[in-house]
């Protein structure tokens, strides 16, 4: 007996060590860049912990959130950037040139506030085509007068054949906080239940499939919108209520609902068998051998709505056009901190993680 | 999904884990080894293992072959992909994995050509878009994966495309379990046999394992309800105490394998005298190499590669986790040196490594087991 206990005893410890390492900030320390601190995983969580907001220091960027508010002559307001890389830029169901405007405008979205302007910076691949260029502009305009947002401000820069991909597009918004917002990630109380807007993994699916890296003939098409009538709506239904919003882009609803368990240093349980997905979606992920919860949207939130407000709120969610599937997928709990649990179809319990890098196919 | 989700089913779920419940002599710890690493992959996904009893206890087995690729291949690998005139193939889940100075997808951001597939005739084909380029596959896995590599050389040898070459780093399921099992502190009920390599090589090979060592293997498909039958089909021999191989993958798995596969294999590779896993050493006869016939498509004999034998760490004790003498914790560097971000041994490379889950989970597990 005495053996077992200190075993136990060393068992912990070093559960114990690990937990306080887990804790730390994490320091940046690899010699270059990869594509895995792009992936929004854990090295993106390194750079940005470990290198940006200590060198910057700002109390908006230390909140971590997707905007970050600024007070100008007594008006606080929402600004926010994200640049725009994708590839191919023109895929079913939309363009850069879309993906361009809608994210800008979730982001301010999602941090309750309503989206004015955006400027708009352009670097173009010498060599392309005006064409390409024509439509992605209409895009754009097309993308802003849904969202009613006014482009007011841009710049233009080319670079040698091969500098770049086609065109890579820089959007900054700026949003004016809704009176109805009082939203922050440390907000997340036990109880809490999670919507989701609607079905997961499209978007990124949709890219992977438009690559044509693989035979698969599937009609998937991205789901990029705008946000913000979604957010409108979840406001106006829950008000106060509304502890938080994410759109899950890179790195999927999993990274969402972890960045958020971090945050708020409570337990995540999602029902997998509730989270509504595309039938072709799932299908592909299957044969990709890929985890869809980890794959990116763009016109998806996830919301936090306090028990009381969630169904009024998951109502109010599926009446907005293109949110008719939104679905509530879990709940808010207090063990095991700051981790996200999986309740699976199957009836069985696993941790969903962060990731690492990108989603890699596995082999076997 | 048809012809999937019928094997997913929650009812049937809960009905065999009942069974399982029933076959368990209380008091008795059960180790029972899951060979390859797609069970591992399908117990973590459904969180099979969350619906067996405490005693019954799944161990992680050498069946993940980019976990048991070791440093120095994955050296050679990366000194032909920073060749400028080579585009380097590779599975995705192998470009994480750590060679003794970074990894390949390291190697792609300081330039090297580095480009992910889904198939070697993926690669086959980036060669014949690229002519002027030499394309190098990377070629990795069990007898799972080797006919596809098999085949593909074929064509490539037809079709004379003389720009494409194979770097093989195909492994044999055999030899690995033998020397596990040959070892004297090994402590291991069952295991649950790897369904995907047996498709192709059948179930005989595996006879050995209860003739020989008297250890039950049943094989087993992939889906949750699968393992959880075949873990109710181990415990039952050892209540009875019957000790032999069953099929629970027949309708994918015949006795004899794929004898198509087996001779493009034999065709295409012949067996190296040697070859080096992550954590378990040398093991004699356990890869595969280009035979003779396919010399001039053969990467390693193309290029100078280093070559170079890079030890294990030491301290790593993955040898002992993997014959489940040890807990991933109690070994010397866990946790400690060694980690998930930066992995020394096979069990911390791949995060379905018995190490990395427990690193990643282990706080959790432990609630469990208190409930």
């Amino acid at each position: 007996m005495a053996d077992q206990a200190t075993v136990s005893d060393r068992e912990q410890r070093i559960l114990g060590i690990i937990e306080t390492a887990r804790a730390k900030r994490p320091k940046f320390k690899d010699a270059q860049i990869t594509m895995a601190h792009g992936a929004g995983g854990k090295a993106t969580q390194t750079l940005i912990e470990g290198l940006f907001v200590p060198a910057f220091g700002s109390g908006a960027l230390e909140a971590m959130g997707d905007a970050g508010a600024v007070s100008v002559d007594g008006a606080r307001l929402a600004l926010t950037t994200d640049s725009f890389v994708v590839k191919p830029i023109r895929f079913p169901g939309g363009s850069i040139g879309e993906l361009a405007v809608n994210g800008t405008v979730n982001d301010l979205a999602m941090a309750g506030a309503r989206p004015v302007a955006l400027s708009l910076s352009l670097i173009l691949e010498e060599g392309l085509p005006a064409d390409d260029l024509r439509a992605e502009v209409e895009a754009i305009a097309s993308a802003a007068a849904a969202a009613k947002v006014e482009i007011a401000a841009g710049d233009t820069k080319v670079v040698e054949r091969g500098h770049a991909d086609s065109m890579y597009i820089c959007t900054t918004g700026v949003g004016h906080f809704d009176a109805r917002a009082e939203l922050a990630p440390s907000a997340l109380r036990p109880g809490d239940r999670i919507l989701v807007s609607g079905r997961i993994g499209d978007h990124g699916t949709a890219i992977m499939l438009a690559r044509g890296e693989f035979e698969l003939g599937a009609e998937i098409e991205s789901d990029t919108r705008s946000l913000w009538p979604a957010a409108d709506a979840l406001l106006e239904a829950a008000g106060p209520s509304l502890r938080c919003m994410r759109d899950a882009t890179r790195g999927g609803v999993a990274s969402v609902l972890n960045e958020l368990a971090r945050a708020s240093t409570a337990a995540i349980v999602v029902r997998e068998g509730d989270v509504p997905i595309d039938p072709a979606v799932a299908g592909a992920s299957e044969i990709l051998g890929i985890d869809p919860m980890y794959v990116a949207n763009e016109g998806k939130l996830v919301a936090f709505v306090a028990p009381d407000a969630a169904d009024a709120a998951l109502a109010a969610l599926q009446a907005v056009p293109g949110c008719e599937d939104a679905a509530e997928i879990g709940e808010v709990k207090t063990e095991p901190p700051g981790m996200v649990l999986v309740e699976t179809a199957f009836g069985g319990k696993r941790v969903m993680d962060q990731l690492v890098g990108d989603p890699l196919p596995r082999i076997c | 999904m048809r012809y999937v989700d019928e094997f997913r089913d929650p009812e049937l779920g809960r009905a065999l884990a009942g069974e399982i419940l029933a076959a368990v002599e209380p008091g008795r710890h059960y180790k029972i080894m899951e060979v390859c690493g797609g069970h591992t992959h399908s117990i973590y996904k459904y969180g099979v293992d969350d619906l067996l009893p405490a005693n019954v206890e799944l161990v992680h087995g050498p069946g993940c072959p980019v976990c048991v690729m070791p440093m120095g291949r994955v050296d050679d690998g990366i000194a032909i992909a920073a060749r400028p005139e080579v585009i380097f193939t590779c599975f995705g889940d192998m470009l994480r994995i750590p060679g003794s100075d970074g990894t390949l997808l390291d190697a792609k951001a300081e330039g090297a050509d580095v480009r992910m597939v889904y198939s070697p005739l993926d690669a086959l084909r980036i060669a014949k878009q690229n002519p002027d380029r030499d394309v190098v596959f990377f070629a990795i896995g069990f007898e799972t994966t080797a006919p596809s590599t098999a085949l593909t050389m074929r064509r490539a040898r037809m079709e004379g495309v003389e720009n494409f070459f194979c770097m093989c780093n195909h492994v044999t399921i055999v030899p690995p379990l033998r020397a596990l099992l040959d070892s004297p502190d090994l402590r291991l009920d069952g295991f649950i046999g790897p369904g995907h390599v047996s498709t192709v090589v059948g179930a005989r090979p595996f006879e050995f394992i209860p003739a020989d060592y008297g250890k039950p293997l049943v094989v087993a498909g992939f889906e949750p309800l699968d393992l959880l039958q075949s873990i109710h089909m181990i415990l039952r021999q050892l209540a009875e105490g019957r000790c032999e191989i069953e099929n629970q993958y027949k309708r994918v798995v015949p006795y004899e394998g794929n004898l198509r596969a087996l001779e493009v294999m034999s065709e295409v590779f012949e067996l190296r005298p040697h070859f080096e896993w992550r954590g378990l050493g040398f093991i004699s006869q356990s890869a595969l190499k280009l035979s003779d016939a396919y010399a001039d498509l053969d990467a390693e004999r193309r290029y100078s590669v280093p070559g170079v034998r890079v030890a294990d760490p030491k301290a790593c004790q993955c040898g002992e986790v993997l014959k489940g003498v040890i807990k991933p914790w109690e070994c010397k560097v866990f946790g400690t040196a060694c980690t998930p971000e930066h992995a020394i041994g096979t069990c911390m490379v791949s995060p379905e490594g018995a190490c990395a889950a427990y690193y990643n989970y282990g706080r959790f597990a432990r609630e469990r087991e208190v409930v």
